[in-house]
């Protein structure tokens, strides 16, 4: 590892700082909005921290899924917490004393400082110069079809580890689902800004997806941020107004949501077949088959992203105004 | 330093001095619909001196017309969210701010 310049050093220790600073903020604070808003402004942050660790792979799945998604599906959360047929014992705020005083707190708050010291402490006890295994990578790169080292790991060396996080995010789903909640739509009419923005950039959200895929096979990109734009164009067009026709939610919705963890399943059985290994692909096919089983990971974790927003089993519609 | 060194160094610390005008204002100005005002209006130019200052160290045109694309969407953006913001302001009964 080179020397931090100190101009490096002192954008890094703002990053960290801001950081610290944000978290303590947002655990703290008793309007779960500005919770919610100072979250999302942590993810950001979170996100340029990893650039600065040189991993936009992270970086843009952090941007894209951990501030961008999960925060409007906290804010999808609170607009449902405070809508007229909640429970009327959940409200948007917590107050302080309920907290900080209990001892559950306090022995949350131990554990917590424990974990972060061990982990501290195996971070500076860890050899100044490890290695690590992308040597190793780097000189199997040639047979795993991809240039790029992050998808050849996720896709190839190590498909197993995505396919059980495909599976993940449909059980995450599913366990909504079975909450029995109702999908909520607001239906006062969308301001015409919402509606003309939406159908400017459904367009290029859907090419981004697309390149975001292309170019995951050689630079940062793949399955995931490309699912998780198409997950946001989902999330544009349905606060927009726009509906899921009667006909699309019961069987199309659930072929699109399976269709990436099948895909997978599918090619596992068959490289265990042909290859005798699971998900070893052949070297000359390696790239293609990857890109297949990206396309369909992406249009799956897309719809899941979606249908997670949505909030409930589109089955069960029910009208909010 | 080359010429086109200068050039994207004036161009990035201008676009600074208009991110930190938008920051003040959204700090300092009185009521939502002023900060809006302060917020979008520099952020947008401060980011398009920002992109200019970037293109100029390009290696090629594909890289220069990603970071327009950028600079186009923020626009959208910031522009489509101000007003989406504001109206969601004024409908909450928001007053705006008089001297």
């Amino acid at each position: 590892m080179e020397a931090l310049t100190p101009l490096a050093l002192i954008i890094d220790g703002l990053l960290v700082l801001g950081l610290l600073w944000l978290a303590w903020r947002a655990l703290n604070c008793t309007e779960l909005f500005t919770a919610i808003v100072l979250f999302i402004a942590f993810g950001l942050l979170m996100a340029l921290a990893w650039v600065r660790l040189e991993a936009p792979d992270i970086a843009l799945a952090e941007a894209a899924i951990g501030a961008g998604l999960t925060g409007a599906l906290l804010l999808a959360a609170l607009a449902r917490l405070q809508s007229p047929d909640a429970d009327a014992a959940v409200t948007g705020r917590i107050t302080p004393a309920s907290r900080s005083t209990s001892p559950m707190f306090r022995l949350a708050l131990l554990a917590a400082l424990a974990v972060a010291a061990g982990l501290g402490h195996v971070v500076m006890t860890l050899p100044a110069d490890a290695p690590g295994l992308s040597h190793e990578v780097a000189a199997q790169l040639a047979a795993s079809g991809v240039g790029n080292p992050v998808t050849a790991v996720l896709l190839n060396f190590r498909g197993y580890d995505t396919l059980l996080e495909l599976v993940v995010l449909l059980l995450a789903l599913l366990g909504v689902w079975s909450l029995g909640g109702k999908v909520l739509h607001i239906d006062t009419d969308p301001s015409p800004v919402l509606d003309t923005l939406s159908r400017q950039l459904l367009p290029v959200l859907i090419l981004v997806a697309f390149y975001l895929l292309w170019a995951g096979a050689d630079a940062p990109g793949g399955a995931f941020q490309a699912g998780a734009v198409l997950g946001a164009a989902g999330v544009l067009l349905l606060l927009a107004g726009w509906r899921l026709r009667a006909g699309l939610v019961a069987l199309p919705l659930r072929i699109v949501l399976i269709v990436g963890p099948s895909t997978f399943v599918l090619m596992a059985v068959v490289t265990l077949l042909v290859e005798g290994q699971l998900l070893a692909f052949p070297v000359e096919h390696a790239g293609l088959l990857i890109l297949i089983m990206e396309g369909a990971a992406m249009l799956s974790i897309g719809a899941t992203l979606a249908a997670l927003f949505m909030g409930g089993n589109p089955d069960n519609q029910q009208v909010h105004r | 330093m080359t010429p086109s060194d200068y050039l994207t160094a004036s161009l990035l610390i201008i676009g600074a001095v208009f991110f930190l005008a938008g920051t003040l204002g959204l700090l300092r100005f009185p009521d939502v619909y002023t900060r809006l005002h302060a917020l979008t209006k520099a952020d947008n130019v401060g980011l398009g001196l920002m992109i200019a200052g970037l293109a100029v160290q390009a290696e090629s045109f594909a890289v220069v017309g990603k970071l327009l694309l950028i600079w186009v969407l923020v626009l959208l953006a910031g522009a489509s969210v101000a007003q989406l913001i504001a109206r969601g302001a004024l409908h909450r009964g928001i007053r705006w701010w008089r001297r």
